[in-house]
């Protein structure tokens, strides 16, 4: 997973007035030629901005997306899941390192951006302010949700910046086993005993409208980004990416043997795409914004860690420790 | 060579790594800093899956599967030290415990490598190999953090003096040790203690740390007979709470 490093908030474009109109010409010439911009080049300040915003909140969303899923790890059943989970969760971790330092070459220190997750100024997916209650819904979480973080990370990758695009590339190869994983312990429970089977089931019910809405906002609701998909930051619509992956699990999910809790759910013959009811973008929002059934202890668990670790990062800085060759 | 023997060693070495692997596993999120956490998962993974590896060659010898045996026993049915199942703590004590603890394991599956007993022989040889890793992470890390700040040694040295008899405690003698020796199976308790002494002195002289005195102090045992403290039974029951949902499902 885990992130989408959606733009879900509006973008103020006033200052792009300011720019030198000769340069601001020549790179978006560059983005149209399809080449990738470096940290050392030049480049718009909402660019700039939106970019740290965007890889940020994948970061955070990389280490909070860890936390319902390690709970998992001390109660995952048998010794194939939990050294498979162990192995997936790590990554998740290992992301979120790779995406800070890719937003570091934009100017932003990982102690900056962590201290603005804590204090709740950036964002992260708003699905992982949903409990995980049951083994059922960490292998939602495994499966769906991480399938659609690679839809959004998949379209991301072709965005502009070097930097970010590279960091996807290498998150992606490691999403594909994570999605493999998660599918494979879903068909366990799929084709397990009635209380496995019923398991998922809670956790499909449970799970979707969190998962509708980590696509971000309907088009029609959300606001403008025409700059921000110009300069190929946002790659895609948020609705484009919600039917594509409508489209590639829904059909998975009911040849399980599964319902879908949208009576309203089925792809129109007419336009191609899918019909859905409309989840609840009020509580999208009031989630997102802070109070959502776990916000609160998804942060207070990453300030006290933290906190927590602050002695062991100070004595890292001290002049007086000793140096010690790296091993590897 | 005596089978009974044989797998009491091969039981309590498993225990031990599945339990420390299982707390290593605990830090995942919690680090101090991200590559703590990614370290400390690593770690953990090598871990479970050598209790896993030990476990099979237990089935190998009759005895039940390895989920079903690191899945369903009780506390009492456990023969790891008392020392891999206290509670993390801070990352202090985490780190000691690792430090010390690691260093035991390493030269254990270094004599092991050498064992009569074929299978057990061949499985240390590819485990020592992984631990080798783990024993440069926790000596890089003693270094750094002993000898930086007040507070990082001081917090070091408390650890290091609370988890000494625990650690002591890796060395429980068997009732099979003389057996064990005399087949060629494992070098014993006495002289893997004595390996370890030499290296944590030599590690924690490269430090602003002191070694307590060893020999004021008393070996905290009994994890290698079933006697364990109250912090394992419920760590085994968070481990089995979804395979004991029904034992005879697949997951």
């Amino acid at each position: 997973m885990y992130g989408g490093g959606n733009t879900f908030e509006g973008v103020k474009t006033d200052s792009i007035a300011l720019e030198d109109p000769a340069r601001l010409a020549e790179f978006e010439a560059r983005i149209d030629r399809g080449e990738k911009i470096e940290p050392a080049d030049w480049m718009p300040q909402l660019y700039r901005k939106q970019l740290i915003r965007m890889i940020e909140q994948h970061a955070h969303s990389e280490i909070i997306g860890a936390l319902p899923e390690g709970t998992w790890i001390t109660r995952a059943p048998g010794f194939k899941r939990k050294l498979a989970l162990m192995a997936k969760v790590q990554d998740e971790v290992g992301h979120a390192q790779l995406l800070y330092s890719a937003a570091e070459t934009l100017g932003k220190s990982r102690e900056q951006m962590i201290q603005d997750l804590i204090s709740g100024k950036s964002k992260y997916s708003n699905i992982f302010n949903y409990p995980a209650f049951t083994w059922a819904d960490s292998c939602f979480i495994s499966w769906l949700v991480d399938a659609g973080a690679i839809v959004n990370q998949l379209a991301n990758a072709k965005g502009s910046y070097g930097p970010y695009c590279r960091a996807l590339d290498r998150i992606c190869a490691e999403e594909s086993f994570h999605l493999k994983f998660g599918h494979h312990c879903v068909i366990y429970l799929a084709t397990g005993t009635e209380k496995q089977r019923q398991m998922f089931q809670e956790a499909i019910n449970r799970w979707w409208t969190p998962m509708m809405h980590f696509f971000g906002p309907a088009d029609k609701i959300s606001t403008h980004t025409e700059v921000l998909m110009k300069w190929k930051v946002k790659m895609s619509s948020n609705d484009d990416t919600r039917n594509q992956f409508l489209d590639m699990y829904v059909p998975k999910i009911w040849e399980l043997g599964f319902t879908i809790p949208d009576p309203k759910l089925k792809k129109n013959a007419e336009t191609g795409r899918w019909d859905y009811t409309e989840p609840d973008w009020e509580e999208f929002k009031r989630v997102i914004n802070g109070d959502g059934p776990c916000n609160k202890e998804r942060l207070e668990v990453r300030r006290i860690a933290e906190e927590r670790g602050r002695w062991v990062r100070e004595a890292l800085r001290s002049p007086k420790a000793a140096y010690v060759t790296p091993l590897a | 060579m005596n089978a009974l023997a044989i797998k009491e060693l091969l039981y309590k070495i498993a225990d031990d790594q599945l339990i420390i692997g299982h707390r290593n596993s605990e830090w995942t999120g919690f680090g101090p800093l991200l590559e703590e956490d990614i370290a400390f998962s690593s770690m953990a993974q090598d871990k479970v899956g050598q209790s896993q590896a030990l476990y099979t060659i237990l089935h190998s010898m009759g005895e039940q599967d390895p989920d079903t045996i690191a899945f369903t026993r009780n506390a009492a049915q456990f023969h790891n030290c008392i020392f891999v199942e206290l509670p993390n703590g801070e990352y202090d004590f985490s780190l000691i415990r690792h430090f010390l603890y690691d260093t035991a394991v390493a030269f254990r599956f270094e004599m092991l490598s050498a064992s009569s007993f074929q299978p057990l022989a061949e499985l240390s040889n590819k485990i020592r190999g992984e631990l080798k890793y783990h024993t440069l992470h926790a000596n890089t890390w003693v270094k750094q953090l002993g000898s930086a700040t007040e507070e990082s040694i001081a917090r070091l040295q408390q650890s290091l003096v609370y988890a000494m008899p625990y650690a002591l405690g890796m060395f429980e003698p068997s009732a099979f040790e003389q057996e064990l020796i005399a087949d060629g199976v494992f070098e014993g308790e006495a002289a893997l203690r004595e390996q370890w002494i030499k290296r944590i002195e030599a590690i924690i002289a490269q430090t602003s740390l002191r070694l307590p005195d060893l020999r004021t102090i008393t070996a905290i045992q009994g994890g290698r007979v079933g006697k364990h403290s109250e912090h394992l039974q419920p760590l085994l029951d968070e481990m089995s709470e979804v395979f004991r949902i029904d034992p005879t499902a697949e997951w």
